[in-house]
């Protein structure tokens, strides 16, 4: 696909939370630019537009990733999926059971990149969470909402798999 | 006044803006789009103190898509909260790096961007004064020639014309030199730190839009609504009445988004694009180098005993670090004056605190206002005297503890009302990091584990007129709306009001919405959302509004109930007579006024106001401080265990301890969330966060990747929160202020335990491995390379 390099605009197709829409793009916007302006998807939120605090974060094909620092041309045979499309991950409401919140702000980027480390690895240790949730900054809250609220998705995780192997036992 | 059966206050009620928060489906300003609407951006000086020569326009008009350019000859004139001393974009000079030079507007942003790229400026530069001391110096270069003829906004500023020295504040009580001389010992130390930034997730953004009739309607991520009016009624002469604010939830604030800065910017954009709407979005960059940032700070104290180890005379000369223009900071020089001992009972006081001008990025109000800086001074001090006069720290800070009867630096006279129990917050705060005296100990890795102990105090400077109003509606089903201009910054405060007036109605926190967005034209005056201030104004405002209420529907009860209104009570969705509680009638059915079976109506719709003013404040003496600056001091303790690498120079936090007595909590889990965070904002900025200037005055670490904020696994291993609660009679429920507090004994906390674990005096900020190894190698002089 030819997309110019100038001021003008190319209509394209974009899979965004299990839905394809069209979107004008210049070859310039990033993918940020494009779910907040053109998509009214505005949960992604930039704060730095520079890959330093992830409140940008999105999944593409499931991994998470600066929407700042992608171009939306680069995504247009991706899936992808935003904060507004984790309506019904177990994480979100974790994170409200575990006050995790407070000026909201981080809350989706942590959210989307809580959500990805839960999927990938249902078991993490600490270390891991950590290691993942380094992208993310907050401001507010002092990290540790936010790692019980992790933790307690990963809890039911283990839970459920204990189950599992329990009623496969009997 | 009634503390006990409460069914609301005290209880841990969701908050009621986490589920929306959680879905990202939050309107926060940025993520609002007007039709038709343009787009500004700012053109910054490269220079940090220079005359500007000519300002070349030329290239940046070619950029295609630009509408308007505007520079500082189209409003020449300074402005300011306090001292109006700055124009909204820089005229015939620049002060710092990053100051605002020109507005484009534009139809994209991008195109904005560009066109200020292309901003041509020729620049006489002028000598740089790079720090407090430059600046005090005598014959150092003015930043300021004309600051003695600056409109005062505000009283209590007083500049010095013919040198850097933006106010100074006294503080002259007892008889400090007699005091001094007949001291058993006495202490003296001086410390330091560089500007910061409150680096709030969300940067700063205002819109601005003209109506052709005059109406200005404002949008603005601001915590100063009403301030914004008057500014805009002081400086651009347009009827406070006709300047609309619009303030949606503010993702962070800390302070920083109390300054007004962006929406006079937008405003002359919008001027000059006929009105249109103008939108003004800072990136981080500028929201770190041309918005306003945290004070500087440099302090020396002297301290000294009487034969009992009693604190008898004590001296502070604090130098807050204002930047180029005063802002705050001619505030915050105030407030810290007349807090200046800390939490002790000193009978000999005299401080001398300066607001100073350098050709650094201009200072606001930071989470604290002066507080985290002077208890970084103080709370030091305390443990090298204690160390000197080879007594335990936390028993010196007992011995010393301010308590109902003594007075504080200005001498307004504390009771058991206005003050909370600080040797009851250092007691505790003492028994939950397990103090057992001044000692290290050693981990089986090798590693030192130390504590350090900061005692605070704090009260709110609110101006002595400042207020609160709330409006609750009866809605058609019983339930009520909650209008009121506090802003929800992340604080949790809507909820907080929602609980104050589920509690005094008695209603279900299900019946009680409260309107997130402020909007000036229809929620009632409130001073501002800062200085801890909001449950205590606000708060005292909603009771008096559900009582209002009360009135009312106890007014219709009696026609409806055929009784006497004396006879009546509210409560549970119901109007009832006392004597007879299953005798009464459902408040829907009279929210919007009683109807006879006739048709026939009486009363209408359930309003209930009600207003909340401070009570007896009073300005301060020029020369002595003497007045009422607050209306109480709420009180609190932090401790902080770290474990030394003596190998590396690095350091983990184990644990933070933070005893606070606020008064009433009125939701243990949204004030406990308020002072997890806020220790952890102050151990960030401790542990590592200060701009870096190079000798041109620029700044080396804009972004926040150089710029290190504590990031996920580097916060203390363990938060532990308790509360005291001594009731403050005046407050709802017997609330004081809390926002603020957990920021403000993180620093001294910190660099106590540190200098323990590192056995070296660390007197500045940040505490990074660089500066322990320098204060090391200057203490011992047997560091080499």
């Amino acid at each position: 696909m030819i997309i110019s390099n100038t001021d003008k605009y190319t209509v394209v197709p974009l899979l965004v939370n299990g839905t394809s829409q069209h979107i004008m793009i210049r070859s310039a916007d990033t993918l940020l630019c494009t779910l907040r302006d053109q998509l009214g998807l505005t949960g992604a939120k930039q704060a730095c537009g520079n890959g330093d605090c992830g409140a940008c974060t999105v999944l593409v094909d499931g991994k998470p990733m600066h929407s700042c620092l992608q171009l939306t041309i680069e995504t247009l045979n991706c899936g992808i999926t935003t904060i507004e499309g984790l309506k019904h991950s177990p994480l979100r409401k974790a994170f409200v059971d575990n006050w995790a919140i407070q000026c909201g702000y981080c809350t989706p980027g942590f959210i989307v990149n809580g959500h990805a480390l839960v999927t990938e690895h249902p078991y993490a240790d600490d270390e891991r969470i950590e290691e993942w949730l380094q992208s993310n900054l907050c401001r507010c809250t002092g990290y540790q909402e936010i790692k019980d609220a992790i933790k307690s998705v990963l809890a039911a995780n283990i839970l459920k798999e204990s189950e599992g192997r329990d009623t496969s036992g009997l | 006044m009634q503390y006990g059966n409460r069914t609301t206050v005290g209880s841990a009620e969701q908050r009621i803006d986490a589920i929306e928060k959680s879905t990202g489906s939050v309107k926060y300003l940025g993520d609002k789009f007007f039709q038709g609407m343009l787009h500004a951006k700012v053109a910054t000086s490269t220079e940090a103190h220079a005359r500007i020569k000519s300002i070349d326009t030329s290239e940046a008009w070619k950029v295609p898509g630009v509408r308007a350019i505007v520079t500082g000859d189209t409003f020449p004139f300074p402005i300011g909260p306090i001292l109006a001393d700055r124009p909204p974009i820089a005229f015939e000079k620049v002060r710092y790096y990053g100051e605002p030079i020109a507005v484009i507007v534009a139809d994209h942003p991008y195109q904005a961007k560009q066109a200020a790229s292309k901003i041509i400026v020729e620049y006489e530069p002028l000598p740089i004064v790079n720090s407090v001391d430059q600046a005090f110096q005598k014959d150092a270069p003015l930043i300021h020639e004309k600051s003695g003829q600056y409109t005062k906004i505000i009283d209590n500023v007083y500049p010095v014309p013919g040198t850097n020295i933006a106010s100074h504040i006294k503080i002259r009580k007892g008889d400090f030199g007699k005091a001094w001389a007949v001291c058993k010992d006495t202490f003296t130390a001086t410390y330091s730190f560089n500007l910061s930034d409150h680096a709030a997730m969300e940067t700063r953004t205002a819109t601005v839009e003209i109506n052709p009739d005059g109406r200005v309607v404002v949008h603005s991520t601001s915590q100063s609504p009403f301030t914004i009016k008057k500014i805009f009624n002081q400086f651009f002469n347009i009827d406070v009445g006709k300047v609309i604010v619009h303030i949606p939830m503010l993702g962070g604030a800390f302070g920083g988004k109390g300054a007004v800065q962006l929406e006079p910017l937008a405003y002359l954009a919008s001027s000059a694009v006929g009105g249109k709407l103008v939108k003004l979005q800072f990136e981080r960059e500028e929201d770190m180098m041309t918005a306003p940032c945290h004070i500087g700070f440099k302090a020396t104290v002297k301290l000294g005993v009487n034969e009992e180890g009693k604190l008898i005379a004590g001296q502070y000369t604090f130098f807050i670090e204002a930047g180029a223009y005063s802002d705050q900071a001619a505030g915050i020089t105030r407030a810290a004056a007349l807090d200046c001992t800390g939490p002790y009972h000193i009978p000999n006081v005299w401080c001398d605190s300066y607001c100073m001008y350098t050709n650094h990025p201009y200072a606001t109000s930071f989470r604290g206002y002066g507080h985290p800086e002077l208890t970084f001074a103080i709370e030091r001090t305390m443990d090298q005297f204690a160390e000197k006069l080879k007594m335990d720290p936390v028993e010196f800070r007992l011995l010393n503890a301010i308590k109902p009867g003594h007075t504080t630096p200005t001498q307004s006279v504390l009771t058991a009302n206005n003050i909370g129990d600080a040797a009851q917050c250092i007691s505790r705060a003492k028994e939950l990091i397990g103090w057992d005296g001044k000692r290290t100990t050693s981990t089986e890795d090798g590693f030192v584990r130390a504590k350090g102990v900061a005692l605070f105090w704090k009260t709110s400077t609110t101006s002595t007129n400042a207020q609160a109003g709330a409006i609750l509606k009866f809605e058609a089903d019983g339930t009520v709306s909650v209008s009121c201009a506090a802003i929800e910054l992340g604080q949790g405060t809507k909820t907080i009001l929602a609980q104050i007036a589920a509690e005094r109605l008695k209603m279900k926190m299900s019946d009680i919405h409260v309107t997130m967005e402020v909007n000036t034209q229809y929620t009632p005056h409130q001073w501002r959302t800062v200085a801890s201030s909001t449950t205590f104004l606000a708060g005292n405002a909603v009771l008096a509004a559900a009582d209002d209420a009360i009135r009312q529907l106890k007014r219709i009860g009696a026609v409806a109930l055929q009784c006497s209104e004396e006879d009546l009570d509210v409560g549970n969705g119901r109007v009832y007579v006392k004597a007879k509680p299953d005798f009464g009638i459902n408040i829907e059915t009279i929210a919007l006024g009683f109807k006879y079976p006739n048709g026939h109506t009486v009363g209408g719709q359930i309003i209930g106001v009600g207003v909340h003013v401070q009570r007896h404040l009073t300005p301060m003496d020029k020369e002595t401080g003497f007045g009422d600056p607050g209306p109480w001091w709420s009180v609190g303790a932090q401790a902080v265990e770290i474990e030394w690498d003596e190998n590396t120079y690095t350091y983990k936090i184990v644990k933070a301890v933070t005893v606070m007595d606020g008064g009433t909590i009125i939701n243990p889990m949204t004030a406990t969330q308020q002072m997890r965070g806020g220790i952890f904002l102050g151990l960030s900025i401790a542990r590592g966060e200060a701009f870096e200037f190079n000798d041109q005055g620029v700044i080396q670490n804009p972004d926040l990747r150089t710029y290190q904020l504590m990031r996920f696994g580097e916060q203390p291993g363990e938060y532990i929160v308790e509360f005291v609660e001594t009731p403050a009679e005046d407050g709802p429920f017997g609330a004081r202020g809390i926002g603020e507090y957990g920021v403000i004994g993180a620093a001294a906390a910190l660099a106590n335990s540190l200098s323990l674990a590192t056995n070296v005096e660390l007197t500045e900020l940040p505490l990074t491995s660089e500066l322990i190894w320098r204060t090391r190698g200057a203490a011992y002089d047997s560091v080499q390379f």
